[in-house]
């Protein structure tokens, strides 16, 4: 192996300002993903018991978790105050749009197979709760790294 | 789609503006950052975010996916299962275990110049393949009766969910995020080489990771297929 492999070019890798900017940052992105984790979770134990009347208990309650934990999300992001707005709605935008009709082809799955009205109703929320928090984390980890007025 | 949006590879989104996102002179992509050929930054090639061209081949995917799911054709589910689930394994095995080392050992133009034309492709044909594998995936069980929990094998099946649960959060809270701010970082008019360095790593390894769930996920739906 070459050493011009290992060695950067100078200016190349020198921290800057949105390096310095990210210990201003609130933990949006452990939130999204505990957000994602729940939803999942939640998914998973619905999808368990299949065929069974099911007990939707832990799903409600992990549901409306992941609910909050969005909420509290957008309100941080929403906060923030030196941040690249125009790129960050820019990428939750185009974001949006991709994972809308991600969970519109899940949901017509659902509907199609006549998912029962308490299941559908919490799979219904679960999509709507996954597609908000993906589009989140995407355009908040590529506007993390702008300057604030980058467009 | 304009065409402006088209050359700076990611427009406006729906509710904004379009004519926001006009490419600017000196943006990268369009002429090489300061410095290129001697110190600073290395050029970046010109790129596009995402590769507007191949969108129509991803729509004709997902068309063919629903129709297989409203037809509930059993060849049609099985081809989507199988060729979307083999390609994924592949491709995230391909990418942790062979591209990954490979990478790291290239200069850092030439490593730029791989990231910008590989992770633009990326972003589409992983979300399509993923949608491909676990959209006909459900269904096929669902048709096949692997989905109810009076299945003898249900446990398995639930343990599937669990690893394909896991895989998800890997995959959109961590590798989807790193591959488009590594875009991103790369249309800066001086791209911090540090950082595309962490998040190609934290790409790299996380596809790798998957790749490894997607083995034992391999190994339950052939224990399953051979009940």
């Amino acid at each position: 192996m070459s050493t011009t492999a290992e060695v950067p070019p100078p200016g190349f890798s020198e921290p800057d300002a949105e390096d310095l900017r990210q210990a201003d940052f609130p933990p949006v992105m452990p939130i999204a993903i505990s957000t994602l984790v729940l939803i999942v979770a939640g998914g998973i134990v619905v999808a368990a018991q299949y065929g069974r009347p099911p007990k939707l208990t832990i799903p409600v309650v992990l549901l409306s978790v992941a609910a909050v934990l969005l909420l509290v999300n957008a309100v941080l992001v929403v906060r923030i105050q030196e941040f690249a707005r125009p790129v960050f709605h820019r990428v939750l935008g185009w974001a949006l749009l991709a994972y809308v009709v991600i969970a519109g082809i899940l949901e017509y799955v659902f509907l199609y197979d006549h998912t029962p009205g308490r299941e559908l109703a919490l799979f219904s929320a679960m999509l709507l709760l996954f597609a908000l928090d993906v589009p989140l984390m995407l355009s908040y980890s590529v506007a993390r790294w702008q300057a604030p007025d980058a467009r | 789609m304009t065409d402006t949006a088209i050359e700076s590879g990611l427009g406006a989104p729906p509710t904004t503006s379009a004519g926001r996102d006009v490419a600017r002179s000196g943006e990268p992509g369009t002429t090489p950052p300061p410095g290129a050929g001697g110190h600073g930054p290395p050029p970046v090639p010109s790129f596009n975010i995402v590769p507007v061209r191949a969108l129509p081949v991803v729509a004709v995917i997902l068309v063919g996916l629903v129709v297989a799911i409203a037809s509930n054709n059993l060849w049609a589910l099985t081809f989507f299962h199988v060729a979307g689930g083999g390609l994924w394994t592949s491709l995230d095995l391909f990418l942790g275990l062979i591209l990954g080392p490979i990478m790291g050992s290239l200069t850092i133009p030439a490593r730029i110049e791989f990231t910008t034309k590989f992770m633009p492709k990326m972003l589409l044909i992983m979300p399509t393949l993923v949608a491909m594998t676990l959209g006909a995936g459900f269904q096929l069980a669902r048709h096949m009766g692997n989905l109810e929990a009076s299945y003898p094998h249900h446990g398995w099946v639930v343990a599937s969910y669990i690893v394909v649960g896991c895989m998800a959060v890997i995959a959109l809270g961590l590798l989807e995020p790193a591959n488009l701010a590594v875009l991103f970082e790369l249309k800066k008019p001086r791209p911090n080489g540090a950082r595309i360095q962490r998040l190609m790593k934290v790409f790299i390894y996380t596809a790798g990771i998957t790749g490894l769930l997607q083995i034992l996920t391999i190994l339950i739906m052939t224990f399953l297929a051979s009940r």
